[in-house]
């Protein structure tokens, strides 16, 4: 893949050497050289990932002060904030807000504590490590619309199993009120993506150093204090980096949404409302202000969680 | 190492149990529900008490035109050229990111990690009209864009990891041992750059087969709608009957490929998805 490279540029880590020690400079031609390659090398990657970001989130923000509306396009022109004002209006809006941060929350605690629970397991297991490996990578591998439907149709009355258990009525209608709804979705999210935060916790682990635990059981620590007091801080930058992959991610909540209710039964989430508005609705105009709205509440979490928690954002730029 | 006495073990069987019994129910659950007939599918009952394979057999009846083939053909081919473009640019981007000395390198994995999480649903109304306008819409091409796209920046982390531990001093030992530059690339670091490069690959495939927003918003019809997508817009025979068996049996067919997958890498698998996310 890197054929093209004539091995004779590399080296950066000899000429830095020589660059500190004041040597001569009189390499600036083959630093040229070296830039036009690694530009021209990176240029590809970039170029496609502004195409498909940063373009489009700057289209959607001059749609979203427009009036396009695909069913009725002679009525197209300049509106100004009437959107913006037409969505924050909108107690649809605002619910959608709060369920998609209700789901966001519930879940991401739940898959904290299991995940947590999980990496421990993995990181201490004694025997069958493949085996768990292996089994929790099943549901980070399953299609996410897969893993909804086999959930929707264990609990849906018509087909599931779940009502033939002891102790659940056999005709209880789990997608008939919102509360039953949202636990179900939520089961379904927590069920995904648990292993995905178990695997980078278990990474975490396995960074700290036994020596530590060795000699805090010389000291007398319980198991719980060498938890609380060893694990947990030391796990602190792989703790904060999950959360917050997980909690951006949780925050698009849609497949299993839009496979189980729809959005119905007051269940909707953000992602659902977009969808509503851009693709049923074909208003184009509306659906942009709602697509702006939800990028700028995303970047106000990863805002907060970078500067409120202090998350380390792994760059591996400035490491050589 | 944790004491041997028995208690432990009795532990570590019941955690691992716990742990199986949680990753397998929904999988055979799936299978459990496609090989069930249509007088059965509502008996509340997990194991099916008639097999039918009827459910598997209707999903391809008519060929081309049968609910399933279409989508499989198109989820396989979209999602494997996503693949190939994803990991050749991300190739070239983290080789010069592990290798040349430039500036805007960390730039370029800020962007990269914004990328990661940027919410898909803000760019889908600009993707719908644009495609519309371009005539991407409803075409391989059309999902293969943001495929790679938003595929990159998980492609171009696995590969800086990967790049940064590979010994690149090798290759100009192999042409002091007076080896052509062609033959130390292919024969030194050719065989040390391909477990990253198949590792990005296998994440990057499991991203694209994924998707499911994309695909329903930037379709229309069989021509480019991946499996996702028409499992939701499945029907069943007549407008009485549910679709429930076909859609398990569709979902056993996509699930089987990735537990193949996970059960032959899940090594690498676990050594991308976690790639750098520590480190910083």
């Amino acid at each position: 893949m890197s054929t093209a490279v004539p091995p004779q540029v590399g080296q950066p880590a000899v000429r830095k050497a020589q660059r500190k020690r004041g040597g001569p400079t009189q390499t600036t031609d083959r630093t040229k050289a070296e830039r036009k390659l690694a530009l021209m090398l990176c240029a590809p990657a970039v170029i496609a990932m502004l195409l498909v970001t940063v373009y489009p989130i700057l289209y959607a923000v001059v749609l979203s002060v427009q009036k396009v509306d695909l069913r009725f396009p002679e009525e197209s022109g300049f509106v100004g904030l009437d959107n913006y004002a037409a969505v924050l209006s909108s107690p649809l809006w605002w619910q959608d807000v709060f369920n998609t941060t209700l789901v966001t929350v519930i879940s991401v605690v739940i898959e904290l504590a299991l995940g947590m629970a999980l990496a421990l397991v993995m990181h201490r297991a004694l025997f069958a490590r493949g085996l768990i490996r292996t089994s929790v990578l099943i549901p980070y591998g399953i299609v996410t619309v897969v893993a909804a439907f086999a959930w929707f149709f264990a609990f849906e009355p018509n087909s599931g199993f779940v009502n033939g258990l002891p102790f659940i009525a056999d005709d209880k209608a789990w997608f008939g009120n919102r509360q039953d709804a949202f636990s179900v979705i939520i089961l379904t999210e927590v069920w995904k993506t648990t292993p995905f935060m178990a695997l980078l916790l278990l990474a975490g682990l396995a960074t700290i150093d036994n020596g530590l635990y060795e000699a805090a059981k010389v000291d007398g620590a319980s198991a719980w204090q060498r938890f609380w007091r060893i694990t947990l801080p030391l796990l602190k930058p792989a703790l904060l980096v999950a959360t917050l992959f997980r909690t951006l991610d949780a925050f698009r909540v849609f497949d299993s949404i839009f496979v189980m209710t729809r959005g119905s039964q007051d269940t909707e989430s953000v992602s659902i409302l977009g969808y509503n508005q851009l693709i049923s609705r074909l208003n184009l105009g509306l659906g942009s202000a709602v697509s702006v709205l939800i990028f700028i509440m995303v970047l106000l979490i990863a805002f907060v969680f970078v500067r409120g928690f202090g998350t380390a954002v792994p760059s591996q730029g400035d490491r050589k | 190492m944790q004491s041997r006495e028995p208690r432990a073990y009795a532990g570590w069987w019941l955690a691992l149990v716990a742990i199986l019994v949680y990753a397998l129910i929904p999988v055979v659950w799936l299978l459990s529900l496609s090989f069930k007939t249509p007088a059965t599918v509502s008996d509340k009952k997990f194991l099916p008490q008639d097999v039918t394979l009827d459910n598997y057999t209707t999903l391809f009846e008519g060929g081309l035109d049968s609910p399933l083939l279409r989508p499989l053909i198109n989820s396989v081919s979209i999602a494997l050229i996503a693949t190939v473009i994803a990991v050749t640019l991300a190739s070239f981007t983290a080789y010069a990111i592990a290798r040349l000395d430039f500036p805007g390198k960390t730039l370029i994995l800020a962007g990269a990690l914004a990328i990661a999480m940027f919410p898909q649903i803000s760019v889908v109304g600009p993707l719908f009209d644009m495609w519309r306008a371009l005539g991407l819409y409803d075409t391989y091409l059309g999902l293969i864009i943001p495929y790679l796209t938003f595929a990159l920046p998980l492609a171009i982390y696995t590969l800086v990891a990967f790049f940064r531990e590979i010994p690149w001093e090798l290759e100009q030992a192999a042409q002091v041992d007076g080896a052509t530059p062609w033959q130390a690339f292919r024969k030194v670091i050719l065989p040390l750059a391909t477990p990253g490069v198949f590792t990005a690959a296998i994440l990057v495939f499991i991203f694209a087969w994924n998707d499911f927003l994309f695909a329903i918003t930037l379709t229309s019809s069989d021509s480019a709608r991946t499996v996702p997508a028409a499992l939701a817009f499945f029907t069943g025979e007549s407008q009485f009957t549910a679709p429930t068996g076909n859609i398990a049996a569709a979902a056993v067919l996509v699930t089987i490929p990735i537990i193949v997958f996970v059960l032959i890498f899940q090594r690498r698998i676990v050594a991308g998805l976690t790639a750098g996310a520590v480190k910083g």
